[in-house]
C-alpha cells in the first residue's frame, strides 16, 4: 500500500498525534481533575467545554478529524511491523511494541468511550458527573478506564519521543536519552492526573 | 621439550571427548519448504561457525549418522569487512566469520536472514539493498562534458567522521534487526538512509543532496523508519545508524519547508 505520498501522511500522522491530539488529550485529563473538587466543579467545567463557542466546529476540526486520521492511518502502520522484541529486548525496541499495542487498544478504547459519552449526548443523554459516576458502578468499567487512561498516556509520552526524533529534532543519543527521562516524567505525572479523576467518580 | 608435549597431549585429551552442536535451517531451492537439520562435530580450539561450516561440507554427516547434502553457505574476505556470510545465529543476525564458537550456547542454530530470499540453506539474495544503493544515488558523481577540475576540499575531521560512515558493508543486518523491515512494507532500511547521510556529507556529492533525499522522501524511505533503534544495536561495525536516521530527518523536514515554499535553487 506503499504511494509516493507515504512521506507526507506519515509526516502529518507524526504532527497531529501532538497537535492537536496530544494538546487535547492533556486538556481534557485536566477538565477531568475538576472531578475530585466534587460533582459540582466537575459539571461547571465540563458545562463550560460543552457551550464553547463553534462547539461543533471545534471538535470536528480539533478533535474528530484529526484523530481518525491519527488513528486509522495509526492501525495500517502497526499491522506492517513484524515485531521482534524475543530477538532484541532493548527498551527502545519494547516501546516500539508497546506504541503499536496500545495504538490499536485506543482506537477500540476511544470509539467505546465516545460511543457512551458523545453519541450518548448526540441521542439526548446529559454529559455530567452522574453519567460516569453510573457507568463506573461497573467494576470492569473502572479497569477499562483506567486500562485506557494509563495506554492513552503512555501513547502520547512515548509518541512525544518519536516526534523529536521523527522531525529531526532530537539526533544526538544523548538528547534522545534525556528526552527519554522527560518523557517518563510525562506519563508518570499525565497517568496520576488521569486515575485520580476516574478514582473521584467511584 | 616433552613438557611441551605433555600440555599438547593434555589439550588433546581435553577435547577429545567434546563435541559441538549445530541445529541449521537448511532449505534446498528458493521455493521449497526449510527444515532443520542437526550436525554435531569435534571440537577444536578456535573453531568459529565458517570452520564448523566447512567441516561439515569435509564430511556431510548429520548428528544422526545419515550423509545429507553439504550445507551451502555465502563467504568472502573472512575478516567482518565484504558482509557475504552473514546470516542469523542463535537468533541474531550477525557475520559468521567472526562468530566464534566459543561464545555461544549450544546447540549453535544457524538460520538464513529471511528478510532476503533466501537462496539455498543460508545463502541470501541482498540485491534489494545494492537496488536501493542505485536509487538513492550512493555515489559522488565527478564526470562531465569537459574536465571540472578538482572538487572542493573536506575538512580533515569531517573527513575523519565521515569514515565511520563508510565502514558500511550493506551486509543486510540492519535490515534483518529492523521489524519495519519486511514483505509488508518497502523501506530501503538504515544502512541506506546512513548512506545517503555519507554522500550528501561528502562537499562534491553534496551538489546532488536533494536528489538524494527526494528518494528517501518516497516510497519505502525515511518515514517507514519506526525508531525501535534495532539497527544500532545491530550493526557490526558500529555505524550510528539512528543518529544518521535522525539527522535525515532533519534534513527531509528542511527539504519539505523548501519543497512546499518554493525555491528554484534545490543545492543548496
Amino acid at each position: 500500500m506503499s504511494r509516493e505520498s507515504d512521506f507526507y501522511l506519515r509526516r502529518l500522522h507524526s504532527l497531529l498525534g501532538i497537535i492537536p491530539v496530544g494538546l487535547f488529550l492533556a486538556q481534557h485529563l485536566v477538565i477531568n481533575h475538576f472531578a475530585t473538587r466534587g460533582a459540582e466543579a466537575f459539571n461547571n467545567a465540563s458545562n463550560f467545554m460543552g457551550n464553547l463557542p463553534f462547539v461543533l466546529f471545534l471538535e470536528w476540526f480539533v478533535i474528530y478529524i484529526p484523530l481518525m486520521f491519527h488513528a486509522f492511518y495509526g492501525v495500517y502502520i502497526a499491522f506492517t511491523a513484524k515485531n521482534n522484541v524475543q530477538r532484541f529486548g532493548t527498551f527502545r525496541n519494547w516501546m516500539f511494541m508497546l506504541q503499536r499495542i496500545t495504538g490499536v487498544f485506543l482506537v477500540i478504547f476511544i470509539a467505546w468511550h465516545i460511543y457512551e459519552t458523545r453519541i450518548q449526548k448526540a441521542l439526548g443523554a446529559e454529559v455530567d458527573y452522574n453519567m460516569m459516576a453510573n457507568i463506573f458502578e461497573n467494576p470492569f468499567m473502572i479497569a477499562f478506564y483506567i486500562a485506557g487512561v494509563i495506554a492513552a498516556t503512555f501513547h502520547l509520552a512515548n509518541g512525544l519521543w518519536g516526534f523529536l526524533v521523527t522531525w529531526g529534532i532530537t539526533q544526538s543519543p544523548r538528547s534522545q536519552k534525556i528526552v527519554t527521562y522527560v518523557s517518563i516524567a510525562a506519563f508518570v505525572i499525565l497517568s496520576v492526573i488521569g486515575v485520580q479523576a476516574i478514582l473521584a467518580f467511584v | 621439550m616433552s613438557e611441551q608435549n605433555t600440555a599438547v597431549q593434555e589439550r588433546e585429551q581435553q577435547t577429545a571427548q567434546k563435541t559441538v552442536r549445530f541445529e541449521i535451517l537448511r532449505q534446498d531451492t528458493a521455493e521449497s519448504t526449510p527444515y532443520w537439520e542437526k550436525f554435531e562435530l569435534e571440537y577444536r580450539p578456535n573453531m568459529n561457525v565458517i570452520s564448523a561450516l566447512m567441516e561439515i561440507r569435509r564430511n556431510p554427516v548429520n548428528a544422526d549418522g545419515e550423509k545429507t547434502t553439504p550445507v551451502n553457505w555465502d563467504m568472502n574476505c573472512l575478516e567482518e569487512v565484504c558482509g557475504a556470510c552473514s546470516m542469523v545465529i542463535n537468533g541474531r543476525p550477525r557475520q559468521s566469520c567472526t562468530a566464534l564458537v566459543d561464545q555461544f550456547t549450544q546447540p549453535i542454530r544457524l538460520e538464513p536472514m529471511k528478510t532476503f530470499p533466501v537462496v539455498r540453506d543460508l545463502i541470501v539474495d541482498r540485491e534489494f539493498m545494492f537496488d536501493s544503493l542505485k536509487k538513492i544515488k550512493a555515489w559522488v558523481p565527478i564526470d562531465g562534458t569537459y574536465d571540472l577540475g578538482e572538487g572542493p576540499r573536506m575538512p580533515e575531521r569531517k573527513r575523519q567522521w565521515a569514515y565511520e560512515l563508510s565502514k558500511c558493508m550493506t551486509c543486510g543486518v540492519c535490515l534483518e534487526a529492523c521489524p519495519n523491515v519486511n514483505d509488508k512494507t518497502d523501506f530501503i532500511g538504515p544502512a541506506l538512509i546512513s548512506q545517503v547521510r555519507l554522500f550528501n556529507t561528502h562537499p562534491t556529492g553534496a551538489m546532488n543532496k536533494d536528489e538524494r533525499l527526494a528518494t528517501i522522501m518516497a516510497d519505502g524511505g525515511i518515514t517507514e523508519c519506526g525508531n525501535s533503534q534495532n539497527c544500532v544495536v545491530a550493526c557490526p561495525k558500529g555505524i550510528p545508524l539512528t543518529t544518521s536516521i535522525a539527522a535525515m530527518n532533519r534534513a527531509t523536514s528542511v527539504q519539505l519547508f523548501k519543497n512546499f515554499f518554493g525555491s528554484d535553487h534545490m543545492v543548496d
